[in-house]
């Protein structure tokens, strides 16, 4: 038991950075937004984390710096795509190229440094419950905000207002506009949301995950949350499935490369990468359905008229 | 504060030729400042950076070696742009070109003619082709989106590069180290002018398929469906053109050029396959292709300029101690302003400072 409790454990935490980049994510699409600078605000997020726990000597503040940092990566975005009108497409991929290439500079002084793992949070009496106590209750901070996170999100994009706003916004800017609602306004805190949420994620990998800095520590993990937010139909909890989905791919490849089978690492490494084109493509299979859940506006740039 | 667009009634001609050498000299200002923040003096690293590179044979025959794969790709990559499919994967077509090239030197290391090398960059270009058609096909068949398929097979071409030089094509004397057999000189590109430096006839490859590539752009009828598919595809449609077939036509094109650029630079540049053979190559050619204003002559320049960045890159942290990473930053930092820029062809630009009635909205 104690065995499938520890793979357990394991899948969730390789879960739970996929997760919170695709909620993340999911808003900013659901707002009309697509941002392919997930890994790129991931990587800077991780990066700056790390330093800044080093610096101060409090993984806390560094969970703060990610987030921070994730978020004013995304504003470069959105400058560029709100205000600019910018293609989303390819100033997504700038933003990821300048993240791999900043996080690599900024981390280079911190290669090989010894990491300070945040420290898991045990909620009193609930982690001792049998079987399950220490694998929902006995977690890292961060496992428990992606919970939180994707939760909050579920509510406030189906339960609110505002939510509805959003979705408006991402379905026809023209006709929100035409409303009165301030789209940019909105979508750029929708951005700077899903850039908050992809610097925490990177936080995650590198305070919880594996604390320490490597270069590219990410390894696609932002494009696969994309993915995940397609795989999802646009729906929160069908994020959480997906991620945890892959959670299950990735550390299993993991297991079969610690007993061998005579299948090569790489191959197994490869898994996670191939079941996502698998993933997309029965997903995306029907057409009519696709469409239908996309937001209408998606990747369209919107410059109000005067 | 915010920024407020007016389109404009017609593209303006004058920011279509000034917007990438605004974005340049953006980007060397943002770089005076990153370098300041490091401690540097701004001309000093802005000189071994942009400058240095270029005063020397041997490192100018470097930059045409760098030059080549990005050109090569770039030039496929504006096609596929143009056309509104977003392949973004040239980087995993590359080195599939790289792979399957190398098959005919590995396999048949007695097979030396003056065919060797031509059935080489053949099979590059096939191997490409081949693996761009990949996301093309579920694109056009299965409506999966081809910018996150295209990526994920960079990553598994990479890992299965690594399996191939680290297992079955290991040269089986090499002391147990990655890596393939040194290619035979019949299967090596020839250098152009061997006793002054490094460049090979790689360079020459890119500038003909540029040459090539912006003849169809412009004056067959390919091209023009190329242009009109991708500014209005409902008009495309109505003129009878196939979306599918450009799909196509655009992953197999960009595919096959990355392919070639991916034998190339194996064959040229490196001699043997290796378990990495390219610095990102198929990643910086994009910003390649924007900056060359996705036009396949506008890459041979963009081309250049990119290649600098990465001697550039190596030249600062020998003279100056900075990280080659610096290069890296340049490079996304260009494509920002690149995108940025191109707004001004499309729309006037005007910063408002007031606060705006609560009615006309947009805050930033």
């Amino acid at each position: 038991m104690d065995i499938a409790q520890n793979i357990l454990l394991t899948i969730m935490t390789a879960a739970t950075p996929l997760l919170i980049a695709a909620i993340g994510e999911l808003v900013v699409e659901r707002s009309g937004v697509l941002n392919l600078g997930v890994e790129g605000m991931m990587v800077i997020g991780a990066v700056c984390g790390f330093a800044a726990t080093i610096l101060t000597g409090s993984p806390w503040l560094g969970m703060l710096a990610a987030i921070a940092a994730g978020a004013v990566a995304s504003l470069l975005f959105g400058v560029l795509t709100l205000s600019l009108a910018a293609n989303q497409v390819a100033t997504g991929l700038s933003l990821t190229l300048l993240g791999l290439g900043l996080s690599g500079m900024i981390g280079e002084s911190f290669v090989g440094s010894a990491g300070i793992k945040l420290a898991s949070l045990d909620i009193p009496v609930l982690s001792d419950i049998p079987l399950i106590g220490r694998l929902i209750f006995g977690q890292d901070p961060i496992f428990y905000l992606s919970l939180i996170l994707t939760g909050g999100v579920a509510w406030f994009l189906f339960r609110t207002r505002a939510g509805l706003t959003l979705r408006a916004i991402g379905d026809n800017h023209a006709s929100a506009h035409a409303l009165g609602i301030n789209v940019l306004k909105i979508r750029y805190l929708a951005v700077m949301f899903g850039g908050a949420c992809a610097g925490l994620a990177g936080a995650h990998l590198s305070l919880v995950y594996t604390p320490q800095w490597v270069e590219n520590m990410t390894a696609g993990r932002g494009w696969i949350a994309l993915a995940l937010v397609v795989f999802a139909s646009w729906r929160p909890w069908r994020v959480l499935g997906g991620a945890y989905l892959f959670g299950a791919v990735s550390i299993g490849q993991l297991h079969a490369q610690a007993l061998g089978f005579g299948i090569p690492s790489q191959f197994l490494s490869a898994l996670p990468y191939v079941a996502t084109i698998v993933v997309l493509v029965i997903i995306s299979r029907d057409r009519r359905l696709t469409l239908m859940n996309t937001p209408a506006s998606l990747g369209q740039p919107f410059v109000p008229d005067r | 504060m915010r920024i407020e667009l007016q389109k404009r009634p017609t593209p303006s001609a004058l920011y279509a030729v000034l917007s990438p050498f605004i974005a340049l000299g953006l980007t060397l200002v943002a770089g005076a400042i990153l370098f300041m923040a490091l401690g540097k003096n701004p001309f000093d690293a802005l000189y071994s950076f942009f400058i240095e590179p270029l005063t020397e044979v041997w490192s100018i025959h470097e930059l045409t070696v760098k030059a080549a794969p990005l050109i090569l790709i770039a030039v496929g990559l504006s096609v596929c742009y143009r056309s509104n499919n977003w392949n973004i994967g040239a980087e995993g077509q590359f080195i599939m070109g790289g792979i399957l090239g190398s098959l005919v030197p590995i396999l048949m290391p007695g097979f030396q003619s003056w065919l060797t090398l031509p059935l080489m960059l053949l099979l590059g270009m096939a191997g490409g082709a081949a693996w761009g058609a990949i996301p093309a096909f579920l694109k056009t068949r299965f409506n999966t989106n081809e910018i996150l398929v295209s990526l994920m097979l960079v990553y598994t071409a990479q890992l299965f590069l690594d399996w191939l030089a680290r297992g079955v094509l290991r040269d089986p004397n090499g002391n147990n180290f990655p890596g393939s057999i040194r290619f035979p000189s019949a299967a090596q590109l020839p250098e152009i002018m061997p006793s002054q430096g490094s460049a090979h006839y790689g360079i020459l490859l890119s500038i003909i398929a540029a040459v090539i590539i912006w003849f169809m752009l412009r004056f067959t009828l390919n091209g023009f469906q190329v242009r009109v598919l991708g500014a209005n595809p409902r008009a495309g449609r109505f003129a009878g053109f196939s979306q599918t077939r450009m799909t196509f036509f655009a992953f197999l094109l960009s595919g096959g050029l990355a392919g070639l650029a991916g034998i190339a630079e194996v064959s040229g540049a490196i001699g043997q396959l290796r378990e990495t053979i390219s610095p990102g190559y198929g990643f910086t050619a994009i910003i390649v292709a924007f900056l060359g204003r996705l036009s396949p002559l506008g890459a041979i320049a963009a081309g250049f300029m990119l290649a600098l960045t990465y001697l550039g890159g190596e030249a600062a942290q020998m003279t100056l101690g900075i990280s080659d990473k610096v290069g890296r930053v340049f490079q996304g930092l260009l494509l920002f302003f690149v995108l940025g820029c191109d707004t001004l062809i499309n729309y006037q630009v005007r910063l408002v400072l007031r606060k705006a009635a609560p009615a006309a909205g947009g805050q930033g």
